[in-house]
């Protein structure tokens, strides 16, 4: 009997650690940046004339919304980004992110006054259309900003605290789960801190 | 047998030519040799974040041309091969690097399967030894002298 009990032991041990693996999401890559202040920048803003940097929204808790009307998912979240824009007094920044895409240019590449335009009507159009759960959208054109955030698939949630470091970061559109179990607990701690 | 070998063989033969016209495809923008030259070997090095098994180096994801461009441009700024991967990995983590640091969080993945390997060496000479003591001791006089007379006849 006891011969059976280690490699039955062995055996349990390996189905629990595929088990795990499998429940694993593998696109998901925990990020470096948790824990570590939000990379500065300064971008045009989707209305007005006046860039935005993060240390503008130093002292309050904010969301950092990485979107673009092209990107399918972020459509599956902006109904609920709306609708939490609505009840909660936590800010929500969009980052757009690349609007302007190859296919955009496909008649000749677009010079920057006409790449900003073009990415302001049509995310205009769009938050128009849909609701715009955003404070303020900043135009991140040529993605770079998005580099220094670490995004590699858009949408993509980050959650700032008062002194501008990044406490949590999502990949992927903001469920309602995610939002009950994971965002708001994190903002209210951040906020009462 | 002949004729699904020989379709196989056709196969592999078309996948090994794909896979070549593929890697033909992704042509670095050669402005400047030099920091292509560095490009190329470093981007062997660094993982396409999108498609996960592709390096930057072989992959067409957007965000791909992104980070090559990103690359390109530290390159410019005369960082050296440590620094950029650095860069890379305060922003997309370890996951970025083909080739993650030797560090004690890393230790598992290194050194893992040498643990794994020398654990079942060591599970082999055990279960060996008792497998031979067995068989000795199976072998009794009376069984030895009956197994005698059985090979006389």
């Amino acid at each position: 009997m006891k011969k059976f009990l280690i490699p039955l032991a062995l055996f349990m041990g390996l189905v629990v650690f595929l088990a795990v693996g499998l429940q694993r999401d593998p696109r998901e890559i925990p990020s470096p940046l948790v824990g570590k202040p939000a990379p500065a920048f300064s971008l045009p803003t989707l209305v007005g004339d006046q860039p935005f940097s993060p240390a503008d929204f130093k002292g309050q808790v904010w969301l950092f919304n990485v979107w673009a009307t092209w990107c399918v998912a972020c459509r599956e979240e902006h109904p609920l980004l709306v609708e939490f824009s609505k009840t909660q007094s936590v800010p929500i920044v969009g980052l757009s992110y690349k609007e302007i895409q190859a296919a955009d240019q496909a008649n000749g590449p677009l010079n920057d006054t006409d790449k900003l335009a073009l990415a302001r009507e049509r995310s205009l159009r769009f938050l128009q259309r849909l609701g715009n759960p955003y404070k303020l959208s900043v135009m991140d054109l040529d993605g770079s900003v998005g580099i220094d955030y670490g995004v590699y698939g858009v949408p993509e949630t980050y959650l700032i605290d008062r002194q501008g470091v990044i406490r949590f970061k999502h990949v992927g559109p903001v469920t309602p789960q995610v939002l009950q179990h994971k965002l708001l607990p994190l903002i209210r701690q951040w906020e009462a801190s | 047998m002949k004729r699904c070998l020989l379709l196989l063989l056709i196969g592999m033969w078309g996948a090994i030519g794909m896979n070549t016209l593929r890697a033909g495809e992704a042509q670095p923008m050669a402005d400047d040799p030099k920091v292509e030259a560095r490009l190329a070997v470093l981007a062997e090095e660094l993982r396409c974040l999108v498609c996960q098994n592709e390096s930057l180096a072989s992959s067409h994801a957007e965000l791909a041309e992104d980070l090559r461009r990103e690359v390109r441009k530290l390159i410019r700024q005369d960082m050296t091969d440590a620094q950029i991967k650095t860069h890379l990995v305060e922003r997309y983590g370890d996951f970025v690097l083909y080739r993650p640091a030797v560090k004690p969080l890393t230790w598992p993945l290194w050194f893992g399967p040498f643990a794994l390997l020398v654990l079942a060496v060591w599970g082999l000479w055990r279960y060996l030894r008792h497998r031979k003591a067995l068989v000795i001791q199976r072998m009794s006089e009376a069984d030895n002298a009956q197994a005698q007379s059985l090979l006389k006849d």
